[in-house]
């Protein structure tokens, strides 16, 4: 205080500049805050967006195939050089490439899978042979690189995967029509390939359907009923608080230490198949039982006691009145619990890893023991994959899981708002 | 015959003894005056439940353990004919016949001993669902049979029905006790045998990780080292790399959303920031790997300093983006809880709102910010697949961030995927991380939920 009579009032304001300035700063941290998180958020979607929306497109060449009959033998269509009829075509529409060498670079630009597809062409309908059809085949993974622009022109030729002269080919099927973009069906009906442009989500979509079937048909029934056993029947004394304790502590577990549970007594103890989504499921449905509890026990305590109390009073026992009214008002309440817990089982990898659902695997599984993989370990997978190709495949399939993810969530969310009673 | 098909014939078998202990109860009822004790639907399902549970249960057991048993003996003749096999190589010899009665593997030009085990185990694999028929059948009916004769109109069939529901109950309940146990279970028992191994003080304290064992005993480095000091320094760094991130921006978001924003943006921006939260973790890691880490390295190049392409700082600051809403919508929790008088009281006394924010509601909220943030770390150590995908294999110990660390997570993953022999200390040494790093989260995890219930001011 510097003098005697300077009052409360002057002290008070002449620190208020300072203290409205601090209050202005602290309100912009917080916007800040806000907005940096909004921005990664943004920044994830949109680099997620831009990298893989490519992928749902995808090059491929049209040839006239001419079905050879000296080619294709009869008696054996199965193993017959289908890779010759690809080759002779592509050397039709480039005759003026001779060299060996240079014949090599051409075939090049069509993908490997060309031949299987002539294949399965012949074999549904083998009256094609001796006759010559336009054919779609899907050009090699470089090639549809090079015409989405991930590999640029102006780079010297030694650092880029495609050379000047499969440059200038490649321009002159653009220019003649010959080379179109069209929906990539193959990315939806295919399972793991090796070639990038051969690959699809297929059999991940199905091995994580099948994942999450177990874990759906394991852990609904069993969630509801622990918490049913828990919020209505369970007396309070240690045991109960012991299994509260558990349950609040499972669900903090990191998920790895859950593939280790899966490896060390499923696998190698019980000795369930590896890779299976049976084994998977039973992993994830551990892993979700405690949302499932959780919620389904909020759910069953938000049941006001008048409606157990009416019930009791006009002579339920105490399971009639569970079953036939506590529950069904409870239920929106545990489905919503269910869906999100089951978008989180979606959504998982590491503990499948320590299961062996890690595998490379190209056939579409058909039941719970097939060896399968699922949507995220394929996007593992593909990530680690050095071919460019697989960046944008990879962007796409988290793009579909992603999709699948707000679907549940929102199935939820729609749930949650229709079926919501407040009391 | 099918397993499965027992299945279907035991849900036959049930249903007839619905209907038929309906029937003998109805039929019971002989005066007019005399009456049912419960609603004849009981009787029915009391007479199903003792066909069903008993012959189910059997059938569950089968399943678990006839793979071990079958195995077992099949492999008998071939072990008892070749007594100097290695544990290893008996599981190697085992795993050739699981593949080849799976028909994974075709069974021309196999070894001859195996052959004849998959023979054998063919064989005993049939007798064996028939006996599983058999015993079946005979557990369905015998309980199915002596309940059924005892059905009489002053028989309390609704009692029965509910003791069995609540023991069905109880049991579902005890599932997480079980899965506890099991985690613990596992884990400890290769842990004690990975400490047989690598005595326990090497692994605690020593500084050097590197736990490929070479084939050969006279090759370099052939015993391996398991000190798990590197890999627990690097976890620690990246989860703390991610709470920098994330605590300062959580904390400061929840402080904005609670107490300036309006409802409407709150209603927004919540979801929004918990969609952070619900993206798959192998997403994050991805986009670390492809993103964010060439970032960086492209930054410090220009800085002029060498950041390795596995730096910890690119995974860290991910998994930070990622634990953001963990640390926010705990903390707007517990902030929302602070009753509204302590703000009016210091409102006024002419404290500014963000001066009522640091000086009251912090404080009062400290516990519950302190839970949210110890959950956090303990998701942060936990995280697998960002880490696994975006920071480094080999164990370093080095407190420079641009450099590549590996995580406990991380060697998890590397040491247990793909073929492994199942005695080795590398694949040992998993189990004993993962004993670590599940003390290491549970006592997180408790102390969070100790710091929040013991320290909760109370307001009524």
């Amino acid at each position: 205080m510097k003098t005697e009579n300077t009052s409360t009032m002057q002290v008070v304001n002449s620190g208020l500049a300072k203290r409205y300035a601090k209050e202005k700063r602290f309100r912009m941290l917080g916007i800040g805050a806000v907005v940096i998180s909004l921005l990664f958020l943004v920044i994830l979607f949109s680099s997620i967006v831009g990298n893989g929306y490519t992928a749902f497109r995808q090059s491929v060449i049209v040839l006239d195939i001419h079905f050879d009959k000296q080619i294709l033998d009869v008696s054996n269509l199965r193993s017959a050089n289908y890779a010759k009829l690809v080759k002779d075509a592509m050397s039709g529409l480039f005759p003026d490439v001779t060299g060996r060498s240079d014949k090599r670079m051409l075939h090049r630009l069509v993908s490997s899978g060309a031949a299987f597809q002539l294949q399965k062409m012949i074999i549904k309908d083998p009256s094609l042979i001796g006759r010559t059809v336009e054919v779609r085949v899907p050009a090699d993974d470089e090639v549809d690189m090079f015409i989405k622009g991930y590999i640029p022109r102006n780079v010297p030729e030694s650092e880029r995967r495609i050379s000047d002269q499969q440059m200038a080919w490649i321009d002159r099927l653009v220019d003649s029509d010959r080379l179109e973009r069209r929906f990539n069906t193959t990315f939806f009906t295919a399972g793991d390939s090796r070639e990038p442009e051969l690959s699809g989500i297929k059999g991940a979509v199905t091995g994580s359907f099948f994942t999450l079937l177990v874990t759906l048909v394991l852990s609904f029934p069993i969630g509801v009923a622990a918490a049913v056993y828990l919020e209505e029947f369970a007396p309070v004394n240690r045991w109960t608080d012991f299994v509260e304790v558990n349950i609040n502590n499972l669900a903090a577990v990191p998920s790895i230490v859950f593939g280790l549970l899966g490896l060390a007594v499923f696998l190698n103890f019980f000795g369930f198949p590896r890779s299976a989504p049976l084994v998977g499921g039973m992993v994830l449905t551990l892993m979700t039982l405690p949302t499932i509890i959780i919620a389904s026990r909020a759910s069953l305590k938000s049941v006001p006691p008048s409606i157990r109390e009416a019930a009791l009073g006009i002579g339920a026992s105490k399971l009639q009145t569970i079953t036939h009214h506590v529950l069904p008002l409870a239920m929106p309440g545990m489905m919503t619990g269910t869906i999100i817990g089951m978008a989180q089982a979606l959504g998982e990898t590491a503990p499948l890893l320590m299961i062996g659902m890690v595998a490379f695997i190209v056939d579409i599984p058909g039941g719970i023991t097939d060896p399968a993989t699922v949507l995220p370990v394929q996007i593992y997978l593909w990530a680690d994959s050095p071919e460019r190709a697989f960046v944008e495949r990879t962007s796409a399939a988290i793009m579909i899981l992603l999709a699948f993810l707000i679907l549940m969530n929102g199935t939820a969310v729609l749930l949650r708002r229709k079926f919501e009673r407040r009391w | 015959m099918s397993p499965n098909l027992f299945l279907v014939v035991l849900l036959g078998i049930s249903a007839l003894a619905y209907r038929q202990g309906k029937k003998k109860a109805f039929a019971s009822v002989t005066e007019k005056s005399q009456r049912l004790h419960s609603l004849p639907n009981y009787y029915g399902v009391l007479t199903a439940l003792w066909c069903f549970i008993p012959a189910i249960l059997i059938f569950l057991l089968w399943q678990l353990f006839s793979d071990f048993i079958l195995t077992g003996i099949a492999m008998q003749d071939v072990f008892a004919n070749t007594p100097h096999l290695s544990p290893a190589e008996q599981n190697l010899l085992i795993n050739d016949m699981r593949n080849m009665v799976a028909g994974v593997v075709s069974r021309v030009d196999a070894n001859p001993l195996v052959e004849q085990a998959v023979e054998r185990y063919l064989n005993i694999r049939v007798i064996s669902h028939m006996a599983l028929g058999v015993i079946m059948l005979i557990a369905a009916l015998i309980p199915g049979c002596w309940i059924y004769t005892r059905i009489k109109p002053e028989f309390r069939a609704r009692n029965h029905v509910e003791q069995i529901v609540e023991i069905l109950l109880i049991l579902c309940s005890t599932v997480a006790i079980l899965t506890t146990v099991g985690i613990v279970l596992s884990v400890l028992f290769e842990s004690i045998r990975f400490f047989q191994q690598v005595p326990l003080w090497d692994f605690l304290f020593g500084l050097k990780w590197s736990p490929q064992m070479a084939i050969r005993a006279d090759q370099a480095g052939s015993s391996g080292s398991f000190g798990a000091v590197p890999v627990f320094a690097g976890t620690f760094m990246i989860s703390g790399i991610a709470l920098a991130v994330a605590v300062p921006i959580g904390l400061m978001s929840a402080i904005y959303l609670s107490e300036y924003a309006g409802k409407k943006l709150r209603a927004v921006v919540k979801p929004l920031l918990e969609i952070l939260a619900g993206v798959p973790t192998v997403v994050y890691g991805f986009f670390a790997a492809l993103v964010v880490a060439p970032l960086i390295r492209d930054m410090g190049l220009t800085m002029g300093m060498s950041v390795s392409s596995e730096s910890a700082l690119a995974a860290g600051l991910v998994m930070g983006i990622m634990i953001i809403p963990f640390v926010s919508s705990l903390s707007d929790d517990v902030i929302n809880a602070v009753p509204q008088s302590l703000r009016d009281g210091s409102y006024g006394l002419g404290a500014t709102k963000s001066e009522t924010i640091k000086n009251v509601i912090i404080p009062a909220a400290l516990p519950g910010i302190v839970g949210s943030i110890l959950l956090a770390a303990s998701r942060a150590i936990g995280e697998t697949m960002i880490v696994v995908m975006a920071a480094g294999l080999s164990a370093n110990l080095t407190a420079n961030p641009l450099e590549a660390v590996t995580t406990v997570t991380v060697q998890i993953v590397t040491l247990l995927v793909g073929d492994q022999e199942f005695d080795s200390p590398k694949t040992l040494a998993a189990f004993a991380l993962g004993l670590l790093l599940f003390v290491t989260t549970l006592m997180l995890n408790v102390v969070a939920l100790y710091v929040v219930r013991k320290y909760r001011e109370e307001y009524e």
